[in-house]
């Protein structure tokens, strides 16, 4: 027994850290796949009701489409964030995740950066077939996608902060929508703004850049939030 | 190693310990005692930096924990009452993610570790399918991943059969007994072949009421 003596085979560094947070949270998706189904099930459902409770008028739906585009994929992303920290909460791995050496800020990052590839993209991809069942017009296609790529992981790093506040909960979903949905109102505005500009025919890269600046100011400090939020909640 | 000074702590009102005070030293062993619902495990969590609602200082090597809490986390192996095993993934899936986020690979590799601890052949199968004696085993089995110099575990023996706690009460003496610092609740009654000091919570607890 020289457990103590003995150097370390290698250190890992920081990135392989990630890597294995990432492959870890994809086997888990992979394993559960009602975390990929579910909140895309969530959204081809309830874009699918518009249609149907407004009628089929080529026009107005054109009208609506990039705002029912935007509020069910936010709407799919809260779903979708029960999942987060509530299965580590419960089997203590949330723990060890706090006592590891490693940055929490990174290993955060990782693990909301595979939420993110579970949850969202899937939606994100799916966007502009749902966006043309509503008759959007072609140009607004790519100022959508570009959009939900840049707003999703946004709504994903605010709703961590909401998921972490409230894990130690039992039953947090509607607390969960009270503190959130206030933080995401901008990205709305700024998501459909970027969409409708560039269907109206407007220039609309000065949104997408208000957009970007969201996404960097969340990416550098809501994992700080997080780590803080899971340290009161595991208390 | 570790150092906790006047340490005073109370939930719901009722005071769980005050002006506790203890040292841990390399080679030796600390086992808390106490009944049910005494502190033990918030006592635990206190020392890993889990549980912030108490008064007094620890010290890590002489600093504050909080000053050197990276260098702490890194010297630190918490087992806590829950396993700390995500029942989707395998062992071998379990380990593999400890290990990373230990920042380093173990001097064995996982399945050393896990056929050591009695699971040869479990490397692959679902933890879910596993008993409660075995997911606990697969846990342990962090201890031989782990380089930590001070192991803090709260009721390591839960579930495991008679020939699982001695193998456990093994590793745990020749660890203390290799240099390293333990600090654990139990109880079951220990039969440690090292230095092993006590503290119990309730005789405290009686004294501070008189």
């Amino acid at each position: 027994m020289n457990t103590l003596t003995n150097k370390p085979a290698s250190e890992l560094g920081l990135l392989s850290v990630m890597g294995a947070t990432i492959r870890r949270e994809m086997l888990l998706a992979f394993r559960n796949p009602g975390d990929v189904i579910n909140p895309l099930m969530f959204f081809v459902i309830a874009v699918t009701l518009f249609p149907l409770s407004v009628g089929t008028d080529e026009n107005f739906l054109s009208a609506i489409a990039p705002g029912v585009i935007w509020v069910t994929a936010l709407l799919a992303v809260m779903l979708s964030m029960d999942s987060l920290f509530r299965a580590d909460f419960e089997d203590g791995n949330l723990e060890q995740l706090l006592m590891s050496p490693q940055p929490l800020y990174f290993l955060l990052l990782a693990k909301i950066f595979s939420h993110w590839l579970v949850a969202c993209l899937p939606i994100i991809l799916l966007a502009p077939v749902l966006a043309s069942m509503l008759f959007m017009s072609p140009e607004g296609m790519l100022p959508l996608v570009l959009s939900l790529l840049l707003g999703t992981p946004v709504l994903t790093l605010l709703g961590g902060i909401g998921m972490a506040l409230t894990v130690g909960l039992s039953r947090s979903g509607l607390l969960l929508a009270v503190l959130i949905l206030p933080l995401y109102v901008p990205v709305l505005v700024f998501g459909t703004g970027v969409v409708q500009a560039a269907i109206n025919g407007t220039a609309f890269s000065g949104l997408l850049a208000l957009l970007a600046a969201l996404f960097t100011l969340a990416v550098s400090l809501s994992p700080l939030a997080i780590s803080a939020a899971l340290k009161i909640s595991i208390n | 190693m570790l150092e906790v000074r006047g340490l005073y702590c109370e939930r719901d009102e009722r005071i769980l310990f005050k002006d506790l005070s203890f040292s841990i030293a390399p080679g030796k062993a600390l086992q808390i005692q106490g009944s049910n619902g005494s502190g033990k495990t918030t006592l635990l969590r206190i020392l890993c930096g889990l549980n912030s609602d108490f008064s007094g200082e620890i010290l890590w090597q002489e600093t504050p924990v909080k000053q050197v809490r990276s260098e702490f986390c890194s010297d630190v192996f918490y087992l806590g009452h829950a396993p700390a095993i995500n029942r989707t993934l395998s062992p071998t899936e379990n380990l593999r993610w400890f290990s990373a986020s230990q920042g380093k690979t173990g001097n064995i590799d996982i399945s050393t570790a896990l056929d050591e601890l009695g699971l040869a052949g479990y490397d692959d199968v679902p933890c879910f399918m596993m008993s409660a004696g075995q997911q606990r085993r697969v846990s342990l089995a962090r201890m031989k991943l782990t380089s930590a110099r001070l192991w803090v575990m709260d009721e390591p023996f839960t579930a495991l059969d008679k020939r699982g706690v001695s193998e456990v009460e093994q590793l745990l003496s020749d660890f203390v007994n290799a240099g390293g610092s333990l600090i654990l609740t139990t109880h079951h009654p220990l039969q440690i072949a090292c230095d092993i000091d006590v503290i119990n919570l309730d005789s405290r607890a009686q004294e501070s009421e008189s």
